[in-house]
């Protein structure tokens, strides 16, 4: 099997994009030691665990976001949406 | 009847209506190991949901998280967040992968590397890879049944005999349907493994708790330091935590299996729809915490922690109930195991000793190949199920510290011009020889950074340094 010739690379996403995907990231995983606590409690729920949870529920909301930016890129260019 | 005796008995009940429905469904389609892994890229949304996220509910999110919630406590939070980021990602990644795909015709993760970067030392290794980080995820499903068959029994049934009547299942399972059924009997055991977390996860704390508040705050007040990280253990801080699920999060498509589920999808767009909606299906872990936590009071002491839930259903339920909680977590490890092995010995005989050492092998010989290696996996898995005492957590992240040495190929391939094969292959081969000497020697996590991770990072160095030295001149 030779190389396929011009395999061209996926094109990049839209930085609205990324930057969206960004923040439950941000959220969920670099940001630990901020909220990494037990109180205050929230719904019956420790602090940390109440805290994923959200982010999960709402990451949905960010990456919806993010989806609309590169639906809008695909129509202007006409490409599969 | 005795309480073992009913328990026994729903269980037997639940995995032989699965497996029927199962192969009810799959008679009347024959699908070989192409037909399933890609299902003629016809899958819309609904059925990728499905596809997709009977992944994520393996005897690992079931048994092992909870096990984690109860032996390690806060460490386990790394499980939910990994799994909405691994979504996250998997939104850049897997519809660009999708469109590759099509344009070339791939149906596997060797596939992609081969045509990819049309470098056969590379697609072989990543073939060897992978079958070797299979073995730790085949061992975490046959231990999971093991420890199902063994506390749904009352103790009566040993461990090891469970662990070897299930491989035997196993192996006559493959041998008898190949992969017909598996969609249906997902579908089965997802339906069950949802309704049985959400009623241990509210029915266990309002039981002895009178609710999920109180059993924090009891909790709290008993072991404070019990549900923030490092939790029980001394080094799984918050350094591990962010490398560990950075690990996992971008690994999380990078398993030979879930690579190749990219490819059954009808478009690029089901997929990019999928990763938005995704991160709600891991909302049912937290009831799996709730059980796991709940149980550090109420059954302290456990030799091991994967038992913990179903210490806690038996000590909370009739046995009938522990007898359907059984039966949905021996199916949902028997699936997935079922899949992994014909996976994984169809990529050895094709993918690895027709595609790379013996060209000229007949069909038939790469069928009775692979029908062997289905029996060699079966066995590898169980002895080392038998003998070894990791956790289902560890055998996990062992398999991932190996798979996610596969992410900057991946992501390289699709964005970047410049990369090569053999770049590739430097970074690799360093990635998963750090990753390996690291284990082996109880170098994980190092310096409170976990193993797989700082393979990676050397990893991605690696094949940047080493571009421009194997590009050729132009």
């Amino acid at each position: 099997m030779a190389q396929l010739p011009g395999t061209s690379p996926a094109r990049r996403p839209s930085l609205a994009a990324v930057a969206l995907a960004l923040i439950p990231c941000t959220a969920m995983c670099f940001t630990v030691p901020l909220w990494d606590r037990l109180t205050p409690f929230v719904c019956g729920l420790p602090f940390n665990l109440f805290w994923l949870i959200g982010w999960v529920l709402v990451t949905p909301l960010f990456m919806w976001g993010a989806y609309r930016c590169e639906a809008a890129r695909h129509r202007a260019d006409g490409s599969d949406p | 009847m005795s309480a073992a005796a009913v328990c026994l008995a729903t269980m037997g009940a639940i995995v032989a209506f699965g497996t029927a429905v199962g192969f009810r469904a799959g008679a009347r389609v024959r699908m070989d190991l192409e037909q399933w892994t890609v299902g003629g890229r016809g899958f819309g949304v609904v059925l990728v949901f499905l596809l997709m996220a009977g992944e994520v509910y393996t005897t690992f999110a079931f048994l092992g998280a909870s096990g984690w919630a109860y032996s390690r406590g806060g460490p386990t939070l790394y499980v939910p967040a990994y799994l909405t980021l691994a979504y996250v990602v998997s939104f850049f990644i897997l519809p660009q992968l999708w469109e590759l795909g099509r344009r070339h015709g791939m149906q596997t993760q060797a596939d992609f590397f081969a045509q990819r970067y049309g470098n056969r030392t590379l697609a072989a290794l990543v073939c060897v890879v992978g079958l070797v980080c299979f073995v730790p995820y085949l061992v975490l499903q046959l231990a999971g049944v093991g420890i199902i068959v063994s506390v749904a029994s009352y103790g009566e049934v040993g461990r090891t005999t469970a662990m070897t009547a299930a491989a035997l299942l196993l192996v006559a399972f493959v041998f008898a349907s190949g992969v017909r059924a598996v969609a249906w009997v997902s579908v089965v055991k997802d339906v069950l493994m949802v309704l049985a977390a959400l009623a241990i996860g509210i029915g266990v704390p309002l039981r002895h708790f009178g609710g999920i508040g109180p059993m924090f705050a009891a909790l709290a007040a008993a072991h404070p330091t019990h549900l923030t990280m490092p939790g029980a253990t001394h080094n799984l801080g918050h350094a591990w935590y962010i490398s560990t699920v950075m690990l996992t999060g971008l690994g999380f498509y990078m398993w030979p299996h879930t690579f190749g589920s990219v490819f059954t999808a009808n478009s690029a767009d089901t997929l990019r729809r999928n990763a938005v909606v995704m991160p709600l299906y891991t909302l049912t872990l937290a009831f799996v915490f709730f059980a796991g936590f709940a149980a550090v009071l109420i059954v302290p002491h456990l030799p091991d922690g994967d038992l913990a839930m179903l210490t806690v259903v038996r000590q909370s339920f009739p046995p009938w109930f522990l007898g359907v909680v059984g039966g949905a977590g021996a199916l949902t490890a028997m699936v997935p195991a079922a899949i992994l092995i014909l996976a994984a010995a169809s990529l050895f005989a094709k993918n690895l000793v027709r595609a790379l050492l013996v060209p000229s092998m007949s069909d038939q010989s790469v069928a009775r190949l692979a029908r062997a290696m289905v029996v060699v996996l079966g066995l590898v898995s169980l002895l080392l199920a038998v003998f070894s005492s990791s956790t289902l957590v560890a055998l996990l992240l062992t398999g991932y510290a190996g798979v996610s040495q596969f992410f900057p190929g991946v992501l390289l391939g699709l964005y970047s011009r410049r990369v090569t094969g053999a770049a590739v292959l430097a970074g690799l081969a360093v990635g998963v020889a750090t990753a390996l000497t690291l284990m082996l020697t109880h170098h994980d996590p190092l310096c409170g950074v976990s193993a797989g991770f700082v393979a990676l990072c050397l990893n991605f160095a690696v094949t940047l340094a080493a571009i421009p030295f194997t590009r050729k001149p132009t």
